[in-house]
C-alpha cells in the first residue's frame, strides 16, 4: 500500500503505518510524536491529495 | 487465431449435447468492427454464432460470478487465471465449469487501431497474422504483432493454465518480455513527476466505471464507489475523487489482476489504467514471488501470514 501510493505520487514520509495495541498508550503517543514531527518538516507546497473547493473553470 | 471457431463449435454442441453443461460462454460478432461481445450459447443454435479471433479480448470470467448450474467457457491464457481466481474465491465451484482452453496469439487493440486512421473503419478482417483495416476508400494490410493491445505485447501466459479441452495446440510462450517496463519507467521519477503522470493520465476519466466493470475482479453486489450510507467517496469529477476511486479499485485487485486488460479495452477515453494494477503486480512479484491465477492449490499473498513476510513499513 504505501509502496503503491509513493508510486502514484504521495510524497515519501506522508504515509505511516504502525500497529499498536490498544494497552501501550505510550507507543501509541511516540509513534503519533514522531509522524508529526516529521510531516512538519517536509515542504507544506507538496500537500496533494487533499480536496478543495470545486475548480470553476 | 480464426481456425479456433470450428473446434469451438463442436466442442461447445458436444457438451451442450452430452448435458455436461447447461450454456457455453463464448464470443460472437459485434455490432461494430473489433468489438465482439461475450455470448451465452444454449442451444446448438445458438452456439453457430460463436466466434473465436483477435477481437476476444474481454475476459469471459466476468460472467461466471455466482452462478448456479454447469457452464462451459471459452478461456484464452489471461481468462483461465481469472477463472482460477474465481474459484479460489469461490465464485464458482470448479466442478460446475468445463473449460474450453484456447491458446492465444494475442489481441488486437481497438483504441490503437481507430487512433491510426482519420474516418471510420467498416471492417476488420483476419488472415493468419495479417489484419487488413478498411474503410470508405480506405484499405491497409498490417502485421498483427504490431497492433496488439500492450498487456498482450508482455503476456507470459498466453496458454490457458486450466482447461478440460483445448481447441487448438499450445503456443509458444513468449519470453524475455519486461512485463513491468512501463512501471520501472514511472519508479525512476520524482515524487512530483509520479503525480504530474498520474494526474494526466486520469485527466480524461469521466467516471463511467466501465473498467470496473469489464473486470471479473470487481464482483462485490455494492461497489464502495457506489455507496451512500455511507460515502466512502465524492462522486464528482474532482480530481481528488476520481484518483481515490482508480487508486481503491486498483489496491482492491491487489494479488489477482491477470493483467487481461479488459479494463482498458472497455474505457472509452483509452486510459492506461493498468498503470496503478501493474505497480501492484510488480510488487506482488517482488514482495512474495506471486503472480495470480495460476494454481488452484494456492493461496493469495493478500489473504495469508507468513513470518516472514515483509514488514520494513510498519513502525
Ligand atoms: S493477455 Fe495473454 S492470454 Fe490474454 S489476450 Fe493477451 S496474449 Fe492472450
Ligand atoms: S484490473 Fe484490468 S487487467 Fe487486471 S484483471 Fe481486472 S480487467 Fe484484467
Ligand atoms: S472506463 Fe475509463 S473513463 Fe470510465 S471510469 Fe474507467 S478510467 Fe474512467
Amino acid at each position: 500500500m504505501k509502496n503503491f501510493l509513493e508510486h502514484t505520487g504521495i510524497e515519501p514520509g506522508r504515509l505511516h503505518f504502525s500497529w499498536i495495541s490498544s494497552a501501550e498508550s505510550t507507543k501509541f503517543v511516540d509513534v503519533v510524536t514522531k509522524i508529526t514531527d516529521e510531516v512538519k518538516m517536509l515542504d507544506p507546497a507538496n500537500k496533494k491529495y487533499v480536496k478543495t473547493e470545486p475548480k470553476v473553470d | 487465431m480464426t481456425e479456433y471457431t470450428d473446434k469451438i463449435k463442436e466442442i461447445s454442441k458436444r457438451v451442450l449435447a452430452e448435458g455436461r453443461v447447461e450454456m457455453v460462454i463464448g464470443f460472437r460478432k459485434g455490432s461494430v468492427p473489433m468489438m465482439n461481445q461475450p455470448h451465452l450459447a444454449t442451444s446448438a443454435e445458438s452456439v453457430d454464432e460463436l466466434v473465436w479471433d483477435s477481437n476476444c479480448g474481454l475476459n469471459l470470467a466476468n460472467y461466471i460470478t455466482d452462478k448456479k448450474g454447469t457452464i462451459g467457457i471459452i478461456a484464452k491464457g489471461c481468462d483461465s487465471r481469472n477463472i482460477v481466481t474465481h474459484v479460489i474465491e469461490n465464485k464458482i465451484k470448479r466442478d460446475q465449469l468445463y473449460i474450453i482452453g484456447v491458446p492465444c496469439t494475442g489481441m488486437i487493440d481497438h483504441h490503437k487501431i481507430n487512433a491510426m486512421f482519420d474516418s471510420e473503419i467498416l471492417t476488420v478482417e483476419e488472415s493468419g497474422d495479417q489484419i487488413t483495416i478498411s474503410g470508405n476508400g480506405f484499405s491497409e494490410t498490417k502485421d498483427k504483432q504490431e497492433l496488439l493491445q500492450e498487456n498482450c505485447t508482455v503476456c507470459t501466459h498466453r496458454n490457458p493454465v486450466e482447461y478440460d479441452e483445448l481447441a487448438g495446440n499450445l503456443v509458444e510462450e513468449q519470453k524475455n518480455v519486461d512485463q513491468y517496463a512501463s512501471v520501472t519507467k514511472v519508479e525512476s521519477l520524482s515524487a512530483d513527476e509520479k503525480w504530474n503522470y498520474f494526474e494526466d493520465l486520469l485527466s480524461p476519466c469521466i467516471r463511467c466505471y466501465a473498467c470496473r466493470n469489464a473486470c471479473p475482479l470487481c464482483y462485490c453486489p455494492t461497489c464502495f464507489v457506489d455507496e451512500s450510507r455511507p460515502q466512502w467517496v465524492g462522486k464528482s469529477q474532482d480530481p481528488t475523487d476520481v484518483k481515490t476511486f482508480h487508486l481503491l479499485r486498483a489496491y482492491h485487485c491487489a494479488g489477482r489482476c491477470t493483467d487481461c486488460g479488459a479494463c482498458e479495452r472497455a474505457c472509452p477515453m483509452g486510459i492506461k489504467i493498468r498503470e496503478f494494477t501493474k505497480k501492484l503486480n510488480k510488487d506482488c512479484q517482488e514482495l512474495y514471488g506471486w503472480e495470480a491465477g495460476l494454481s488452484l492449490d494456492e493461496r493469495p499473498p493478500l489473504d495469508t501470514f507468513k513470518t516472514d513476510d515483509p514488514d520494513e513499513f510498519i513502525k
